[in-house]
């Protein structure tokens, strides 16, 4: 395993360096530091327009960042172009909207990136896939195409995608903020036993029972800063900083 | 009435011309268009920029002054093409194929950008991103419009008349300049072998378009 002498942190799996990103004139990103080290599930939290979900979106680049420095296994993120392909491919992402493939079949989903960007046989992404449908409790739905699924059920096809590449690392953009509320803990129960399982996780979210019970670091962002990172507990209990504070006391009174 | 039955072996020679200039400028102009839009939607800056300035010139260009381009003009720099049907069908093509790529890329300004994002979040290079992903389901939205350019496409060939190509038009021209007292019947021949390429055009559109219809 090589070492990240860069960081100076030892197992450190992806980290962003002084980050900056503007939308126009818009700071949305400023000196962003953020080390997630392997196995670890960070959760990001924060109003709306703090960054987060910005955040969430460079680290495979789906949004190119303006000056700084990302990381992914001691790799810095490649230009746009077949390297950039690759690595996008050990980075699993689920999007708020799922955005499954809306002509391709549930099973279809799941074996398309390892077929085609893995060069995976076609039988051999199928079982695969079936084994990830399961796991995720929809493979009684591989043949159904995603607009006769539920909310809940496309989320959790999603997830099984994004894990058929076998990721290094899963980025969650709200996966839960666009769904009806008997739909949420589905997706995330899934989410949690993902957790559990060792998965490195980022998940930018509104979800503070998940938070607490599934991150190992809570990190609140707000006007495009890292205002405080915490473990789950101690962020809760006894937040440092008035923001958090303020943020916490609007969401957790009702 | 009898001078238009006489003329039908002339008629038939010209459609014959007519519809493999359609055939053949449709074929290149659809794979260039596709080329152009797909340069036109690249993460890459010089890429989008190229296929702008080839959409915007050649669309604003009238197609008889990129006839007289290729006839009169590239001559002069020493590139002589072959006057006649392949001339007309390289110029027929280039112009259609910036409608073409405008078609093309509504298209897949129409298909979500959700769908790209996740393409590429597995792992998919920007190939396998528009062929997988994004045309697929381009297809439909871009059937009605394409269909419309290569209707216009086939009527265009007529240009090609002025040029050394003993097309439909010109066939119809020859025909009336020998029988002119008919030449309200043989123009209409021509109209109605135009109709047999440009409606069956409409009516495969309407197929196609049932066909590959599938619910988001």
């Amino acid at each position: 395993m090589s070492q990240d002498r860069a960081s100076g942190t030892q197992d450190a799996l992806v980290v962003l360096e002084r980050v900056n990103k503007h939308f126009g004139p818009l700071h949305v990103l400023r000196d962003v530091d953020l080390t997630v080290r392997r196995g670890e599930v960070v959760v990001v939290i924060g109003p709306s327009g703090s960054g987060k979900s910005t955040l969430c979106r460079t680290i495979n680049r789906l949004e190119p960042i303006d000056s700084g420095r990302i990381t992914i296994d001691g790799v810095p993120l490649p230009a746009e172009g077949k390297a950039l392909a690759r690595l996008r491919a050990d980075v699993g992402m689920v999007f708020q909207s799922f955005n499954l493939f809306a002509h391709k079949t549930v099973l279809e989903n799941v074996t398309l990136g390892p077929v085609k960007a893995k060069r995976a046989s076609r039988k051999e992404a199928q079982e695969q896939a079936m084994a990830l449908l399961e796991r995720v409790g929809v493979a009684n739905q591989a043949g159904k195409m995603p607009a006769q699924l539920s909310g809940g059920q496309q989320q959790r096809v999603a997830i099984a995608r994004a894990l058929a590449m076998r990721p290094k690392v899963m980025l969650f953009d709200e996966p839960t903020s666009a769904l009806d509320p008997e739909m949420i803990n589905e997706v995330l129960d899934v989410m949690t036993a993902l957790a559990h399982e060792g998965m490195t996780m980022v998940v930018v979210t509104h979800e503070m029972g998940f938070a607490r019970r599934a991150a190992d670091r809570v990190v609140f962002m707000d006007g495009g800063l890292i205002v405080e990172e915490a473990d789950p507990e101690t962020f809760f209990t006894a937040p440092r900083s008035e923001r958090a504070q303020d943020f916490l006391s609007k969401i957790l009174t009702h | 009435m009898d001078a238009v039955f006489a003329a039908f072996p002339t008629y038939l020679s010209g459609f014959a011309v007519t519809l493999q200039l359609t055939a053949w400028s449709a074929a290149i102009a659809m794979a260039l268009g596709l080329v152009v839009a797909a340069l036109r939607v690249s993460p890459l800056r010089p890429f989008r920029f190229f296929a702008a300035a080839y959409v915007e010139v050649l669309r604003n260009m009238p197609l008889t002054l990129i006839f007289f381009f290729a006839v009169f003009v590239l001559p002069q720099f020493g590139v002589i093409p072959p006057l006649g049907f392949w001339t007309a069908v390289l110029c027929l093509s280039t112009y259609t194929s910036a409608f073409v790529a405008e078609a093309v890329r509504s298209g897949i300004n129409s298909v979500g950008v959700g769908q790209a994002e996740a393409a590429r979040a597995i792992g998919l290079t920007f190939g396998q991103t528009l062929g997988e992903v994004v045309l697929p389901q381009a297809v439909r939205t871009v059937v009605p419009p394409l269909i419309n350019v290569f209707i216009a496409l086939a009527k265009n060939t007529s240009v090609a008349a002025g040029f050394a190509v003993v097309e439909l038009t010109a066939a119809g021209r020859r025909l009336s300049q020998g029988n002119p007292s008919d030449t309200i019947l043989l123009l209409v021949g021509v109209v109605v072998f135009y109709l047999l390429i440009t409606i069956p055009m409409g009516v495969i559109a309407g197929a196609v378009e049932r066909k590959v219809a599938f619910s988001r």
